[in-house]
């Protein structure tokens, strides 16, 4: 499928704000094409790095499921520890060299800016597999694969966020690329990790419709979409207050009553008590589909950057 | 203490060349001489600060005698001083006044706030985008974290 003035070809992917409306709906097309015929001849011959200088197996697995679905192969890493990074090189060299032994780099890194750093480095097209607290980019394109699919649109949607919004920076980067559609945000959480102030500001800046509300119950009111977060422990400063949050902040199936018919739970994943198992077998839970969805994204993301397809 | 107000100011004197740089506020003059590197210059400089102005409550005002800053070097001014004037003295004469302006990127410059940044882990050298000038909103390159006038810190 051709679309004009969309061009990937060799192209880094590293951050979803350097994405526009017509490109992030290039991606979603691409991933449907990949997942519904995928071409396991289309990167026959091509070798992705899978640089993991910190450990995340899901993400590894699911770039790794992406390039055999396409014929490609793999090499890299899981740890920082068997590399020379450990030796004292830097991470420049490092993704030179290793830029040069592949066609495309895929790389995760506990220091935020490490991506564009390797991207700098390497003339091959490097995808950002999370670097610390910044990017993640790969998961906002599922994200949005997901809601896309389950809902049919991306427009007309008023779609809730739930959890640790302070920091969860899947739920920034969401909300970021959300705003080029006509979404209205509820963002659901107790004051002390709601979103921070300056995307607040940036979505105002947009025009976005949002509120912020500390009420669960409330919250859920006329939500097509729900993204539902974990909160973690080491947020709070001790353990009774985070007791507290973590009982509130749950969804179980006693709040179907409340639920619009068609709303659609998603979820990172893991999940710990935020979300109910009670939940899993109801039309609401996609989020193990979410999950799988990873695959055909990063399918199309890798075929693009190659220039496999257009 | 009765005569407050009737107390001698030491002027600073006026210099044959060189580049006056008025109204800075109070508070940044000696971090727009350290932004200037002013401590490695061969000519006379002298900084004062806490000067009465119109336009600012209160202002500092830098003299760097026998040295002409360059446009380059004007435009950092801003980051601290985004309202200052830039007088080019010569002969005791202002021969050029300009206005300071922001440039749109800082190149190796001013530090990352973000301890887990990888300017502040490796060899990298900053590079910030400035998103807004008033307030100053300054964001890193690599990291993405925005900040603001409170958060600079020269390399
Ligand atoms: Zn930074």
């Amino acid at each position: 499928m051709k679309v004009t003035g969309v061009d990937f070809k060799g192209r880094d992917i590293i951050s979803i704000k350097e994405f526009s409306k017509k490109e992030l709906l290039h991606v979603l097309a691409v991933a449907a094409q990949m997942e519904r015929r995928p071409d396991p001849h289309l990167l026959e011959g091509k070798i992705l790095a899978a640089l993991f200088f910190e450990p995340s197996t899901r993400t590894k697995m699911s770039f790794e499921a992406a390039m055999y679905r396409l014929g490609g192969e793999v090499i890299g890493f899981a740890s920082e520890k068997v590399t020379s990074v450990s030796k004292g090189e830097s991470l420049h060299d490092s993704i030179r060299i290793l830029g040069g032994y592949s066609d495309v780099v895929v790389m995760r890194h506990p220091t935020e800016g490490a991506a564009r750093v390797g991207a700098e480095a390497t003339d091959v097209p490097v995808i950002n597999g999370g670097d610390g607290a910044n990017q993640h980019p790969t998961q906002t394109f599922l994200d949005l694969y997901t809601i896309k699919k389950a809902k049919g649109r991306l427009d007309k949607l008023k779609v809730g966020f739930m959890g640790d919004l302070k920091y969860g920076r899947t739920v920034h980067s969401l909300a970021q690329a959300l705003s080029h559609f006509k979404v209205e945000m509820v963002f659901i959480a107790p004051p002390s990790l709601q979103m921070p102030p300056g995307i607040l500001e940036e979505l105002n800046a947009k025009g976005v419709k949002f509120k912020t509300i500390q009420d669960l119950k409330k919250g859920l009111a006329g939500l097509d979409v729900l993204y539902n977060t974990r909160i973690q422990k080491e947020r709070f400063p001790d353990e009774y207050e985070y007791q507290k949050v973590k009982g509130i902040y749950t969804l179980s199936e006693k709040l179907i009553p409340l639920f619009k018919k068609d709303l659609k739970i998603l979820h990172p994943l893991p999940r710990v008590n935020e979300l109910s198992p009670a939940l899993d077998g109801t039309s609401h839970a996609v989020y193990f589909e979410q999950a799988k969805n990873g695959v055909p994204v990063r399918m199309a993301l890798l075929a693009l950057v190659l220039g496999a397809v257009k | 203490m009765s005569q407050t107000g009737q107390m001698k100011e030491y002027k600073v004197s006026a210099i044959k060349n060189g580049t006056v740089i008025d109204h800075i506020p109070a508070g940044s003059a000696f971090k727009v001489a350290e932004l200037l590197d002013l401590s490695h210059t061969k000519g006379t400089i002298s900084v004062a600060t806490n000067l009465k102005s119109r336009m600012l409550r209160k202002k500092g005002i830098i003299k760097i005698g026998n040295k002409e800053l360059t446009e380059n070097e004007t435009n950092r001014v801003a980051l601290f001083a985004p309202l200052a004037t830039i007088n080019i003295i010569e002969d005791y004469a202002v021969k050029e006044k300009r206005k300071v302006s922001l440039p749109t990127e800082l190149h190796h410059l001013v530090k990352c706030v973000n301890p887990n940044c990888i300017t502040n882990k490796e060899d990298v050298l900053t590079c910030f985008r400035v998103v807004r000038k008033d307030p100053l909103e300054l964001r890193c390159h690599y990291c993405e974290r925005v900040m603001g006038q409170d958060d600079l810190r020269l390399l």
